[in-house]
């Protein structure tokens, strides 16, 4: 599980391999239980005490308290899963993907009515490093 | 003796349901969008298929990690629609065609290809958002649907090649069914998109455009694309586009393009979509 990927050299992009499947199982059936709106409710009413329902590391608890979108995907969430704490939120897919790159709402929609961004420069680690 | 006649590829972006069902389908932003469907609206209402095929897949609504699997056919009388944490889409109940997806599940699996048999399933917006844009808003789907769910969530999903493979044992099994009918093969999900992370917000209309090039021109060449080459240049969920193949690989090999239609951006996603008639 810990060799090196040829996908890993992509930038700001985490791969749901198998390795990543293992470590965020507990966080991304979490996030499964928001489908029902009882367990909504628990949730919204004491985070922290639903969350202990859940075998998850204190790591991954904590991204989820904090809306750490990116630190979740690290610790093994999927952003299809990750993406119902969003909708239990009240947001869209596209305020978590803005927030994910960092930048604000209003730019990152521009951005995407502009064409996206490009690949130009963000095909590998070493155009992000060196641009 | 059934037949498979053509097949449609389009982007299912939730979004773009979200729109149609909100009433928003007139608003600057969506109005290119839907306008491109526009043609494949008629050209679908003038085929009339009796059964169509609609490869998609489920994003963690009807499966969780729990049970992950590759190729699932959907077998049962009929799917609800799923809910997807805010309720369902207002739309039919999807009917579906338990003679032909068990004869096509039996044939696949003779033929080497080990297939998941559901008899209940939710189907979410990867689904209904392809039969909303081809069939827009009826009181219910005018054909029967054979739901063919594919793993992309979990790395690695199948490869081209597998996909392209796939539906050429799909269009033997529909080959071999033992009624007279028409049927028409999806193949759903891209473009270019990626969701997640620092580089999300991902369009590669480049890329996109050559592989809707080569869906008539090289598919052969669409089937050998490495999934490292979806995930570099088409985004990490660009990687759907792998059940493109499915639906290529259903058709002859020679095949017209009827009607395509490109559009950035529908919230995070190129949306791509094709017809391509058997020749």
């Amino acid at each position: 599980m810990t060799d090196a990927k040829p996908y890993d050299d992509i930038p700001g992009t985490t791969v749901f391999d198998a390795g990543r499947s293992r470590q965020g199982y507990h966080l991304n059936m979490f996030c499964m239980s928001l489908m029902k709106a009882e367990n909504r409710e628990a949730f919204r009413a004491d985070e922290r005490a639903y969350l202990e329902r859940f075998p998850m590391t204190p790591d991954q608890r904590q991204t989820v308290l904090d809306r750490d979108w990116n630190g979740m995907l690290q610790l093994g969430g999927n952003i299809y899963y990750t993406s119902k704490i969003a909708a239990c939120d009240g947001l869209s897919f596209q305020q978590i993907a803005a927030k994910m790159t960092g930048s604000t709402q209003a730019d990152y929609a521009q951005m995407m009515l502009n064409g996206g961004r490009p690949v130009t420069g963000n095909r590998s680690k070493a155009e992000w490093n060196h641009g | 003796m059934a037949k498979i006649v053509a097949g449609v590829a389009t982007s299912h972006v939730p979004a773009i349901g979200a729109a149609l069902d909100n009433g928003k389908a007139g608003e600057p932003y969506w109005q290119p969008v839907f306008k491109g469907y526009e043609e494949s609206k008629r050209w679908i209402a003038e085929q009339k298929p009796d059964v169509v095929i609609l490869v998609y897949n489920d994003h963690a609504s009807a499966f969780s990690l729990e049970i992950i699997p590759t190729f699932a056919i959907g077998c049962a009388d009929s799917f609800e629609p799923a809910d997807e944490g805010w309720g369902p889409r207002p739309v039919p109940v999807v009917q579906g065609h338990p003679d032909l997806a068990w004869h096509i599940a039996q044939s696949a699996i003779l033929d080497e290809f080990d297939m998941t048999i559901i008899n209940q399933m939710p189907v979410d917006h990867g689904l209904t958002v392809p039969l909303s844009l081809m069939f827009g808003q009826p009181d219910a789907w005018p054909c029967k649907v054979i739901p063919l769910a594919v793993n992309v969530v979990q790395y690695p999903p199948p490869t081209g090649n597998r996909c392209f493979n796939l539906g050429r044992a799909i269009r033997k099994a529909v080959e071999s069914f033992d009624q007279d009918l028409k049927v028409v093969i999806f193949g759903t999900g891209g473009m270019s998109h990626q969701l997640q992370g620092p580089r999300a917000g991902l369009i590669n209309r480049e890329f996109d455009t050559a592989f809707l090039d080569n869906l008539t021109k090289d598919p052969q060449a669409l089937a050998r694309m490495p999934h490292l080459e979806y995930l570099r240049e088409a985004g990490s969920e660009g990687i759907e586009m792998v059940m493109w193949l499915v639906m290529r690989g259903a058709l002859n090999e020679a095949v017209e393009e009827i009607h395509r239609f490109y559009h950035v951006p529908a919230s995070n996603t190129a949306v791509g979509h094709i017809i391509l008639e058997n020749r």
